[in-house]
């Protein structure tokens, strides 16, 4: 019997998770064992004409890292959906957009014209932009059209398994790869397509600092505080901690290091928004009882918006910024 | 309904708390005051029970703007409700502020159950507001963008194949 087939690529990210699959250790080779590996360009030499020639559905697992914002990305999510039994939006660019996604609170106009001409290092005296197609003596040059907005892989094709993190932890990613390989081998079975592979409660859940109900007067950037109470609730110390509204399963890693949580899990089980929590959630350690007192205390938490969403933007329930006035101007794929 | 210059009818959705505002809303009814029809009152036992998620929620449905109404601060029949509500929305506002919604658009008013006068005229002046700002249209371009992007999927789809 031949053995599966499993699928790495890489969209809009950072590399990170390609490393994360790496992190399961010796685990790897028991998937190498388990698994055939037909495509993942970050390690292996393998074409997208090796991919192109698999019949569809042939490859049994992908786990598709990254978010897609041009149209190469959009036509991996297609041709690798295609050809694969389970797809795994892996990671949390193409869960929920995380840091690429940001850029969806400006447009893409804004941004080549900010990177390209506007930002202080910029040094373009020719007023280069990248284009989608150029002339040259030799013939036609592309680039892959670059979208205004950011989207998770579910936004594009369909997605059997969510598995969040930025990166994912190594044992969610076990977890998932060994379960995968002992359904296809027949002696298990795989959770409902649609699940998030992790667990449903809260970083506060493992975390372990001590929680009261102590209000607090203004926000902190962690270097504007001397000390920081290692066994107190870094909220209440007044350090932005996104703890309340994000999954575990990393082990409250951050805050364990006197690092706020930054939410890269997501919202947990059952949550529409990550930001409506969060809002929720700090709004309630706040020391003020009136508009003045709230926005004073507020001014000392730039960029709200920026902290909530840092992961979720693309899955924010109002997921695009410039309404209507972008897409306009743009006048192609919001 | 046309969305377009002065023939825009905002949608406004309204969450009262049931102690003061609900009432307040029930005076004007009972008084004969005239205000706007646009508000859709939606009826919660308190604005701190007022969940972020639901603002967006009618943002993205179609709602124009909308209006939380609560008792006065001290006049809360769960005593610290309303505070909870300043917090949250002070910083929801904030939020949507990034995200591209006018302030104007989510506003936090308090009328007692005795006030049905001032009750009919916050909703006078949310929906002047709103109308003045003009449609949010928030549904529309969520569908629009992802109808372009169903499109180019296939597009892409053919392409490959």
């Amino acid at each position: 019997m031949s053995k599966p087939k499993l699928a790495l690529y890489w969209a809009s990210s950072c590399g990170g998770c390609e490393i994360a699959v790496l992190a399961v250790h010796e685990e790897i080779l028991n998937v190498a064992e388990a698994f055939d590996i037909v495509f993942w360009p970050c390690v292996m030499d393998f074409k997208v004409k090796d991919v192109e020639a698999l019949a569809d559905g042939e490859i049994d697992v992908c786990l598709f890292n990254g978010a897609i914002r041009n149209d190469e990305n959009a036509h991996m999510a297609h041709l690798l959906r295609r050809k694969s039994k389970i797809m795994v939006a892996y990671g949390s660019c193409s869960s929920e957009g995380c840091i690429p996604a940001l850029a969806n609170f400006t447009s893409r106009d804004h941004m080549m014209q900010y990177i390209y001409h506007d930002s202080p290092s910029a040094d373009n005296p020719y007023n280069f932009e990248p284009m989608p197609t150029w002339e040259v003596p030799e013939g036609e040059l592309t680039l892959p059209k670059f979208w205004n907005t950011v989207k998770s892989l579910d936004q594009v094709v369909k997605v059997e398994y969510y598995l969040p993190g930025c990166p994912p932890e190594a044992k969610w990613t076990a977890t998932l790869v060994t379960a995968a390989a002992a359904a296809l081998a027949g002696k298990g079975e795989l959770p409902p397509p649609g699940s998030v592979i992790g667990n449903t409660d809260t970083v506060c859940d493992e975390c372990p600092r001590e929680r009261n109900q102590k209000k607090i007067k203004r926000f902190y950037r962690p270097y504007e505080l001397k000390e920081v109470d290692p066994n107190l609730c870094l909220l209440e110390q007044g350090l932005f901690c996104a703890g309340v509204a994000t999954r575990s399963g990393c082990g409250a890693l951050c805050p364990q290091v006197n690092m706020g949580c930054r939410g890269c899990y997501g919202p947990n089980e059952g949550v529409d928004d990550i930001g409506a929590r969060l809002i929720s959630g700090i709004a309630s350690v706040l020391d003020a009882d009136t508009d003045e007192e709230v926005n004073a205390i507020l001014d000392t938490l730039p960029d709200p918006a920026g902290y909530f969403y840092r992961f979720s933007m693309s899955h924010s329930m109002l997921h695009r910024t410039d309404i209507g006035h972008t897409l306009q101007r743009s006048g192609d794929q919001g | 309904m046309s969305e377009n210059g002065k023939d825009f009818d905002p949608v406004l959705v309204g969450f009262l708390c049931n102690w003061c505002s609900y009432r307040a809303a029930d005076l004007a009814g009972m008084s004969r005051l005239g205000y706007p029809p646009n508000l859709r009152d939606i009826r919660i036992m308190c604005t701190g029970r007022m969940d972020p998620a639901w603002v967006l929620h009618a943002l993205r449905n179609g709602a124009d703007g909308v209006l939380i109404l609560g008792c006065h601060p001290g006049e809360c029949h769960y005593v610290e409700g309303n505070y909870k509500a300043i917090r949250r929305i002070n910083l929801l506002k904030r939020t949507l502020k990034q995200l591209g919604v006018e302030d104007e658009r989510v506003q936090l008013h308090w009328a007692s159950a005795s006030e049905g006068v001032q009750f009919a005229e916050i909703v006078q002046r949310a929906t002047d507001q709103v109308r003045a700002l003009g449609p949010l249209n928030w549904k529309r371009n969520l569908q629009d963008s992802s109808d372009l992007a169903a499109a180019a999927g296939a597009h892409l789809a053919h392409e490959g194949a």
